[in-house]
């Protein structure tokens, strides 16, 4: 057989219909085009959050309180006391796997900057929390070691409490903001960090030494949480059993209890929100495949009233010595053609939707070149499969038949 | 003695309708020789039809043998058949038959699409070659719907000997066309005759038939008469004779 001759047989008969060719063509286009353009925009929600929860900060593991028994009755998690100063030491002393390691307590109350006011927290931290969290200095400096052991009342604000504090062009380092009627002297301010995924102003806060915030605001001795960075993220999930090994022997927990603690790690939470923008790619890629279905059905169906329509034709082909496979091919490859031709148009199409979407929702634009590749594949199995039967319906035709159809 | 190119002996063709068997052709004898230019005459129903479609490979007689240029079509399957339409035979239809939105050289070239052993290059050639014996080399890239009626069977004609066949089988080729175009049709046949082309014509004019040498008449199926043309008439000569058409008027 001559697939040459038969190729430029059927590029013959779809440049004569060109009209209807790019019609039949468009069912395909929209549904790659579709499948590509939602695989994408489900990808990149994914990514986006994947990264809005990196920006949080570096490999983070929290230690939350948990509950604890006290003689058979379980108390909440809130008012649980049971992270202490000496759970950081140890746990800084003997985890491989944690880079960095903070106590962390936390208030709000209003802070007072002359006539100025704003409602805002403070949290008593250690230097390493600025690494941990992201946090940079955009100016001044951290608090010393020295500075945390004499409880100083010093303090490194975020740009929101600056804007609500101070007026445009005041620097705010050395100055003094009273929270919680106690002064503290501001020593550095943060760079800009914006919401976090959840909507949160991550700017809004003032940072002081956890020694002055636990003892001068608080007046406590237990700390409320503490964080920490994990080595590399593949390793948050040995940070984390070690991190219950060392507090469980701290807490003098037995056997068979449970934990009075809570340890979570950043790698979890993209974890939790990846799963549920992989479902939601998932439903996107499913509704757009049907659409890519109902694409090669138009190719199917109009391939039929083409073979219809065509009848004399293929009469006139067979007449002149076109057998039946000729025929056949004829119609496959035309059908073949369009939904590839209709496949790259598709692919083109998608990614101008994955483009335009990507930037007016801000996601990252992600090409996945599995998801083309596949497309491509499927569309040609859909030209192969859907094309057959008319074509095989015009290879049948009995030529004095078809030569004298009206 | 002029070569055998058809010989047909004792073909029967049955056709069943229901319960009802037609038979459309009852025991048939003939033979067409080289450079023959044969009608095959008879009224509807009588079998022309039938046995021009035999004759063309298009079906398959029921009983009988069919010999074309030394071949015996009978043991021949779907493709073979297919085969000996691309390589042996030339057709010519009442309507033309042209591929519409397909220029005229695109559509001589068609058999040749079919036949692999004829490269693109070849396959021009021969087109546009088969266009300048029909008098149509001017028009090679035109549409059919851009071309009239007598243009257009001249397409179809040299669409039917660009694969240069041992017999052209043209079936009513006259008769969708005026008196003035049939006869320069005619003149075509009668030229591409002489050059030795064999030619079997079916059609039921006997006007038509008298610019053939050999007329058969087919009725009930079977040969009804046989004979050779004895008064011929020439469409050359004809068309000097009939009035120009402004004088009609």
């Amino acid at each position: 057989m001559n697939y040459t001759n038969l190729t430029k047989i059927a590029v013959n008969a779809l440049k004569r219909n060109k009209f209807r060719s790019i019609l039949t063509m468009l069912g395909i286009i929209i549904g790659v085009g579709s499948v590509i353009g939602m695989l994408s925009i489900g990808q990149g929600s994914k990514k986006s959050i994947q990264n809005q929860i990196s920006e949080m900060g570096s490999n983070m593991v929290f230690v939350m309180p948990g509950s604890q028994q006290r003689g058979g009755v379980m108390m909440g998690n809130s008012n649980a006391k049971t992270l202490t100063l000496s759970d950081v030491e140890k746990l800084k002393k003997e985890a491989q796997y944690l880079s960095a390691i903070s106590p962390q307590v936390s208030t709000s109350g209003q802070a007072v900057n002359g006539n100025k006011n704003w409602p805002t927290s403070c949290t008593g931290v250690n230097a390493d929390y600025l690494s941990i969290r992201k946090y940079e200095l955009e100016d001044g400096r951290i608090f010393t070691e020295k500075e945390i052991e004499s409880l100083a009342k010093v303090c490194i604000v975020g740009q929101t409490v600056v804007e609500n504090l101070f007026d445009k062009g005041v620097d705010p380092i050395g100055q003094t903001v009273r929270f919680s009627g106690i002064p503290l002297k501001i020593i550095g301010v943060l760079k800009e960090k914006g919401e976090s995924s959840m909507g949160q102003d991550q700017d809004d806060l003032i940072l002081a030494p956890y020694t002055s915030v636990q003892r001068r605001i608080l007046a406590i001795t237990h700390i409320q949480s503490i964080s920490a960075s994990a080595v590399s993220e593949d390793k948050s999930d040995e940070a984390i059993t070690e991190i219950e090994t060392i507090l469980r022997r701290e807490h003098k927990l037995k056997e068979g209890e449970s934990n009075d603690f809570q340890v979570r790690s950043q790698a979890e939470m993209i974890q939790t929100f990846s799963s549920v923008s992989d479902m939601l790619t998932m439903l996107l890629g499913a509704i757009a495949g049907i659409s890519l279905l109902v694409g090669g059905i138009g190719i199917m169906n109009i391939m039929f009233v083409s073979v219809t329509e065509r009848t004399k034709e293929i009469g006139l082909r067979m007449s002149v010595g076109g057998r039946g496979i000729d025929i056949l091919m004829q119609f496959l490859i035309e059908a073949v053609l369009l939904s590839i031709i209709g496949g790259i148009i598709g692919i083109l199409f998608g990614l101008a939707i994955s483009y335009v979407a990507t930037s007016l929702l801000s996601f990252p634009m992600i090409i996945m070149t599995n998801a083309i590749a596949i497309s491509f594949l499927v569309c040609s199995a859909i030209g192969i499969f859907f094309g057959w039967y008319p074509a095989k319906k015009a290879a049948n035709l009995n030529p004095i038949d078809a030569i004298r159809h009206e | 003695m002029s070569k055998v190119i058809i010989q047909v002996s004792d073909l029967r063709k049955d056709y069943y309708i229901g319960e009802v068997t037609v038979h459309a052709l009852r025991k048939v004898d003939m033979e067409i020789n080289e450079g023959e230019f044969v009608a095959i005459m008879g009224a509807s129903g009588s079998g022309k039809s039938t046995m021009l479609n035999i004759l063309g490979c298009l079906d398959k007689p029921t009983a009988g043998e069919y010999m074309l240029d030394g071949v015996a079509m009978s043991k021949m399957n779907k493709n073979q058949l297919a085969l000996l339409r691309n390589q042996k035979l030339g057709f010519i239809f009442q309507s033309y038959n042209l591929l519409p939105r397909t220029t005229a050289l695109e559509n001589v070239e068609l058999p040749l699409y079919y036949n692999p052993k004829v490269k693109s290059k070849e396959r021009r050639e021969k087109a546009i070659h088969a266009l300048e014996l029909v008098g149509l080399a001017d028009r090679m890239h035109h549409m059919p719907n851009q071309l009239s009626g007598g243009q257009q069977q001249r397409v179809a004609i040299a669409r039917s000997l660009v694969n240069d066949p041992v017999v052209i089988l043209a079936d009513e080729a006259t008769g969708n066309l005026d008196t003035r175009t049939s006869y320069e049709i005619m003149e075509l046949f009668q030229k591409l005759n002489d050059q030795g082309k064999t030619i079997a014509f079916v059609t039921h004019e006997p006007d038509i038939a008298r610019f053939m040498k050999r007329n058969i008449v087919f009725r009930d199926g079977r040969i009804q008469k046989e004979a050779m043309v004895t008064n011929r008439l020439f469409a050359s000569e004809l068309i000097k004779n009939l009035p120009v058409e402004t004088d009609a008027i």
